[in-house]
């Protein structure tokens, strides 16, 4: 064993001739708390496209544990533990906020395939579900559709998706966009309460949480890795303070 | 709003609530007693009550893939054809028993369901709408060639229906066809109902409503849609087969698009991906171009057209989207 949950060897992505990432080494240790941030079209979610298979890489690999899984489709992926949620909210709309649960635990447990027994019988998964539910305040709206929530609610329910799958691998596309300041400290909280196992990866524009959560980071400037090291590293880099801490200040 | 932060006494409430959505309802059985009622008071018209049977059983099939899996076609009738010839072309060879018919039809709709929908399932939107058309047209030009076998655009002659069970005669009244239908649509609308019920049913929903959510929390979608299209194709071979045993005719325009097009608009008078659109939209759609057709068919499409824009604009989600917007208001 490498002690490596993730890693990737010269990944690189180019649309055309737009290269949105260029030669990316990245190692994701287990149980990191790792932080990759980036000015505003830097190739972040990109590189989660490429982690989650979402987009076939130009070139280089990508390796899940010890295991090639540069070509390996995105769902199985999925049940090898890599799992992802969206920047923005990519949620069954239509559908009650237990159902987007419910669902996402029923592929898990691979019963989705079941043809013939109601969905309600399996009460078990249901229960899951909910429990997920509580702890992100998101119980009393458990039956309600998910396009009737506040977008910072839809925000929780991403997360709660991406839980019901019990990562091993898990990536956060910017989880605080979009949740009001008074319930990012739900969302905080429940990132610090992540169980030790799980590697974090998560992309962020607000430093304090960047700060206060990562052990390190990684600095992407046009799909390209500028620097990567704690977060006093970085803190103290110049590169970093020009091209990116020097520019939040004017947004 | 209630209070978010607290977990709320109502838990087991809410589970129970989610849990048991699939239990029957009393409002289910109004098709089945207005159908039985129809048989009596409307006697004169059983023929056409079979043919809306068999064509409720059709919607219901386009309801699966469209309604709940969000795959668009218009070119469903090709299962509806293909299930109308085989069973036509079977029973003029002497083999007419109607289940054995229905059987067959179920089994050749559900092939060329299987073969088609894993070519043009990769495909979505208006290139999914334009390869389902295609295939439909195929299908169509190649019954037109094989004139020996379909008999062409003389439609299929020499069908020969025997006895439902060995006993029951399809007579001049339609009675036989009526309760036959009838009997048909239901064991259809049982598989239906268990199926969109199901935690696979249930997974259909997600993929119509976000598919890249479906692949992120790792469903096999592709599979999952090639599935429920077989399903859907054998069910509207069923369907064809029903007619073309009810009436005794089966030609060209079973597999021609105009009749995936009046299917598609059936489903959207009654409301998609609710199970019972179909069962409001195709008798709607049925009675009133019987009714209206004494009139002036020419002016049919007009109505319909003029209609469908009045659906769209005022009445989302069709007649079943009405009542449910009545249901919320009611409950505010
Ligand atoms: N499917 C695509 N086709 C073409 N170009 C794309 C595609 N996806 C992303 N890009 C381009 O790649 C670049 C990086 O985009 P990406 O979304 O990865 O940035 P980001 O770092 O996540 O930015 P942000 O902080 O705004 O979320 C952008 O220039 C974007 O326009
Ligand atoms: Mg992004």
């Amino acid at each position: 064993m490498s002690g490596l949950a993730l890693e990737t060897r010269a990944l690189s992505k180019a649309f055309g001739a737009l290269a949105v990432s260029q030669d990316i080494n990245f190692k994701l240790e287990a149980g990191a708390r790792h932080a990759l941030i980036g000015p505003n079209g830097a190739g972040k979610t990109t590189f989660v496209n490429l982690v989650t298979g979402v987009f076939a890489p130009t070139s280089g690999r990508i390796f899940l544990g010890d295991e090639d899984v540069t070509t390996m489709p995105q769902a199985r992926r999925v049940k090898r533990g890599l799992v992802r949620t969206f920047q923005i909210s990519a949620l069954f709309r239509k559908l009650t906020v237990l159902e987007n649960v419910t669902l996402t635990i029923s592929e898990r447990e691979g019963v989705a395939n079941d043809l013939f027994r109601p969905a309600g019988a399996r009460r078990a998964l249901i229960e899951e579900a909910y429990s997920l539910l509580e702890p992100l305040g998101l119980a009393a709206e458990a039956l309600r559709p998910v396009s009737e929530l506040a977008y910072g609610r839809q925000r929780m329910v991403e997360i709660a998706m991406a839980l019901a799958l019990k990562p091993k691998v898990l990536l956060l596309d910017e989880p605080a966009a979009g949740v009001p300041t008074t319930e990012s400290a739900t969302l905080v909280d429940m990132i610090e309460k992540l169980p030790k196992d799980i590697a974090v990866l998560f992309i962020e524009h607000d430093m304090e949480l960047v700060f206060r959560v990562a052990k390190r980071i990684t600095v992407l400037v046009q799909g390209a890795v500028l620097v990567e090291g704690t977060p006093a590293q970085i803190a103290g880099d110049p590169r970093v303070r020009e091209v990116y801490l020097g520019e939040r200040k004017h947004t | 709003m209630s209070d978010a932060t607290s977990p709320g006494p109502d838990r087991k409430a809410q589970i129970d609530a989610f849990a048991r959505r699939h239990r029957f309802k009393w409002w289910e059985a109004l098709p089945w007693l207005l159908a039985i009622g129809a048989f009596f008071i409307f006697e004169p018209y059983r023929a056409l009550g079979a043919q809306i049977f068999a064509t409720v059983l059709f919607a219901l099939s386009l309801d699966l893939i469209m309604g709940y899996a969000g795959i668009l076609t218009l070119g469903h009738s090709a299962f509806f054809g293909v299930g109308a010839y085989v069973c036509g072309v079977l029973s003029v060879h002497g083999m007419g028993d109607p289940l054995l018919g229905l059987l067959a039809a179920a089994l050749g709709a559900a092939l060329v369901g299987f073969a088609s929908g894993a070519i043009v399932l990769r495909t979505s939107g208006l290139t999914l709408l334009m390869q389902t058309l295609v295939v439909a047209a195929l299908l169509q030009e190649l019954a037109n060639k094989a004139h020996s076998i379909t008999g062409g655009s003389d439609g299929l002659l020499g069908m020969k229906i025997t006895p439902v069970l060995g006993v029951f005669r399809f007579d001049l009244f339609g009675t036989t066809a009526y309760v036959y239908s009838l009997a048909v649509l239901f064991i259809g609308w049982l598989v239906a109902r268990n199926i969109v019920e199901s935690p696979f049913g249930r997974s259909l929903t997600g993929i119509r409503e976000n598919v890249n959510r479906m692949h992120a929390i790792g469903a096999p979608v592709d599979r999952r849609k090639l599935i429920v299209y077989t399903i859907s194709a054998a069910m509207a071979g069923v369907a064809g087969a029903l007619i073309a045993q009810t009436t005794s005719l089966v030609g060209l325009d079973s597999l021609g698009i105009e009749r995936s097009g009046d299917l598609l608009i059936m489903l959207i008078i009654g409301g998609p991906g609710k199970l019972y659109g179909a069962f409001i939209g195709a008798p709607l759609y049925m009675i009133a171009r019987d009714r209206f057709s004494e009139i002036n068919p020419v002016y049919w499409y007009f109505w319909i057209g003029l209609f469908m824009v009045f659906i769209v604009v005022f009445a989302r989600g069709g007649v079943l989207g009405m009542i449910e917007r009545w249901r919320e208001r009611g409950r505010r």
